[in-house]
């Protein structure tokens, strides 16, 4: 399985919907990162292939997605059907911050 | 990835929401995008290296930050308030450029043939053009600001995609407005915080209610009219709203008002006292931050205003006038003048990291240490509970003696005295000691006080060293037009008079 780096303010497509992904942090490394069964694409990349009805959860828009100790955190700048995965392991939406305005 | 990024996703998920009104104008997240691709289209083929902006609060703000943004260029926005020759060196500093331009400061241009002028009207509805998108590199410059140059010329401070994008990431959450908010944005657009306002408010998908230009009863009417729920104010702006709204004889509802966050200089104690007292129901954030680093980096949350307004602790109820914890977008250390890091309560200098801190100069460039410490030449110390107290700028201290001394704490003591309205610490040539301390004082209105009186109390409450050799009375203070105070003015108006003495 191919893998790619994660770098901060890197962006991904779904190969198979319309989820696309922001990564906000990641250690270095290089990661499998799936979206509905199909690894994501660099947003100027032809996707295809069909999506994996089992990892059709889906992405909402502006949710922030993490690992099971946060150490890797993507953001959905483009909702879709499918479900995010990394190297195996199920992403799950950040719950939000009460973040004071300050602007 | 580039700032643009945030108008798309606020346009897809909430395209029919309003996202600026000023006066009869008004855009929708969708219309906003439409206007800012096409001005971006027109952009790329005037094949310019920035676009910058030569006008006051307007619809056009956000077409012309988020166009650059499409366009992959940075954004200039630049001081109306300066004069023409001012205004002329820093267009040259950035051409070959595109200026938008309002109609009141055309004249203010001189013609050259790197330089293509436009309308803000024309900028506004530029003709339908197919915008394709391209890739931008994170890395790339997308907000140039000149600083106000108080010390010299103006440096030209450099804020980066990905150091903006980090700061509203990690500050703001995505469609985190309601339906019915609004922010009022009075700070002008080459202010920092006027560009925070419309990248943070596009992101929580909020409608961004503009004035042209603050002015206490149009603020509050404002307010009132467009039935706001949040607000963004320098100090000044604050206390004269105060004011009119204690003047003022019919009773003034503001019952959407939720919000109001305060920075870019120091806040009276008084001042946010008062403004809590005249409006209980509303939550306020103090907000401290430099343009060097993309804006807000601590905040004293309204838990925090409230606990330390109430506590019978000296020490919680001090923290009224610190700024806060930091985000958690960021860290911040206290260092002494050998870099060693200090611990509770001890005075250096603010060292701040994260991804929004740029700390880049186009003429200098990085000044960020190897493991992306930012020294913010902003004085001051962290107490045990780790709230952020300042202590003014390096520049400002006096050296009596080989004595570091913080005009702040001189300040305070001095408007402490109920006959004082407003003072200023500044330093002036000294034979003796190399520099000394001077003071402008203005008394409050009717009050009088006298020289010794002030001196006795300022060597009463700190030492000796820290007593005002020198007092001037003064019927005002020079302010600049966001509340700060020109020390540089004072220093020399203080200076020519112990000379003259």
């Amino acid at each position: 399985m191919s893998t790619v780096a994660l770098k901060a303010g890197a962006r991904f497509k779904s190969a198979v919907c319309d989820t696309q992904v922001m990564v906000i942090k990641a250690p270095a490394g290089d990661y499998a990162l799936e979206c509905g069964g199909a690894l994501m694409v660099a947003p100027t990349e032809e996707g295809g292939g069909e999506l994996n009805t089992d990892l059709a959860g889906g992405t909402l828009m502006g949710k922030r997605y993490v690992n099971g100790d946060e150490s890797i955190e993507m953001l959905c700048t483009k909702p879709g059907q499918g479900s995010l995965v990394l190297d195996g392991e199920p992403l799950a939406v950040k719950q939000a911050k009460q973040l004071p305005s300050s602007d | 990835m580039n700032i643009s990024m945030l108008l798309d996703m606020a346009a897809d998920a909430f395209g029919e929401r309003t996202a600026v009104v000023c006066g009869n104008a008004s855009l929708t997240y969708a219309e906003l995008r439409q206007k800012a691709q096409r001005a971006a289209v027109k952009l790329r083929e005037a094949g310019v290296e920035h676009l910058a902006l030569l006008d006051v609060n307007g619809p056009v703000l956000p077409v012309a930050i988020f166009a650059a943004g499409y366009a992959g260029i940075p954004y200039v926005p630049l001081n109306y308030r300066l004069t023409r020759a001012e205004i002329n060196e820093l267009l040259g500093r950035v051409t070959p450029a595109l200026l938008v331009v309002g109609d009141q400061f055309r004249d203010q241009v001189e013609p050259r043939d790197d330089l293509v002028c436009i309308a803000s009207t024309e900028f506004m509805s530029a003709p339908p053009a197919a915008f394709e998108e391209e890739f931008i590199d994170p890395a790339s410059v997308a907000v140039q600001l000149f600083t106000s140059g108080t010390t010299g010329k103006p440096k030209a401070a450099l804020l980066r995609n990905e150091n903006l994008i980090a700061y509203i990431v990690g500050t703001v959450e995505f469609g985190a407005a309601a339906e019915q908010d609004a922010v009022l944005v009075t700070v002008p657009p080459y202010h920092i915080a006027g560009i925070s306002a419309v990248l943070s408010s596009t992101y929580a998908c909020r409608r961004m209610v503009q004035l042209e230009n603050f002015e206490p009863r149009a603020w509050l009417k404002a307010a009132q009219d467009e039935m706001v729920s949040n607000a963004f104010v320098v100090p000044t702006m604050l206390s004269r709203i105060i004011e009119e709204m204690q003047q003022m004889k019919e009773s003034f509802e503001l019952p959407n008002l939720r919000a109001i966050a305060y920075g870019g200089g120091k806040m009276p104690l008084a001042t946010i006292e008062q403004a809590m007292s005249l409006l209980p129901q509303v939550d306020f954030t103090n907000a401290y931050g430099l343009t060097e680093t993309s804006s807000t980096v601590a905040v004293l949350t309204p838990d925090d205003h409230r606990l330390a307004a109430a506590s019978d602790d000296p020490a919680v109820r001090k923290r009224l006038s610190s700024v806060g914890q930091p985000t958690g977008a960021v860290e911040i250390e206290i260092r002494d003048d050998s870099g060693k890091v200090l611990g509770p309560n001890q005075a250096g200098m603010i060292f701040v990291r994260g991804g929004q801190v740029s700390g880049e100069y186009k003429e200098q460039g990085s000044t960020l240490s190897d493991d992306g410490w930012f020294c913010t030449r902003d004085l001051g110390y962290l107490d045990e509970a780790g709230y952020l107290f300042l202590e003014g700028r390096e520049d400002d201290v006096i050296v009596r003696g080989g004595e570091n001394i913080s005009p702040g704490e001189i300040e305070d003591v001095l408007i402490s005295h109920p006959a004082v309205a407003d003072a200023a610490v500044v330093a002036i040539p000294d034979a003796q000691w190399g520099e000394g301390v001077a003071a402008a004082v203005v008394p409050s209105p009717g009050a009088s006080v006298s020289v010794e009186e002030l001196q006795a109390l300022v060597r009463e409450r700190l030492r000796s060293s820290r007593v005002p050799q020198q007092i001037e009375f003064r019927n005002e203070l020079p302010y600049n037009e966001l509340g700060k105070v020109l020390r540089r003015v004072i220093r020399q108006e203080l200076a020519q008079a112990a000379q003259a003495a």
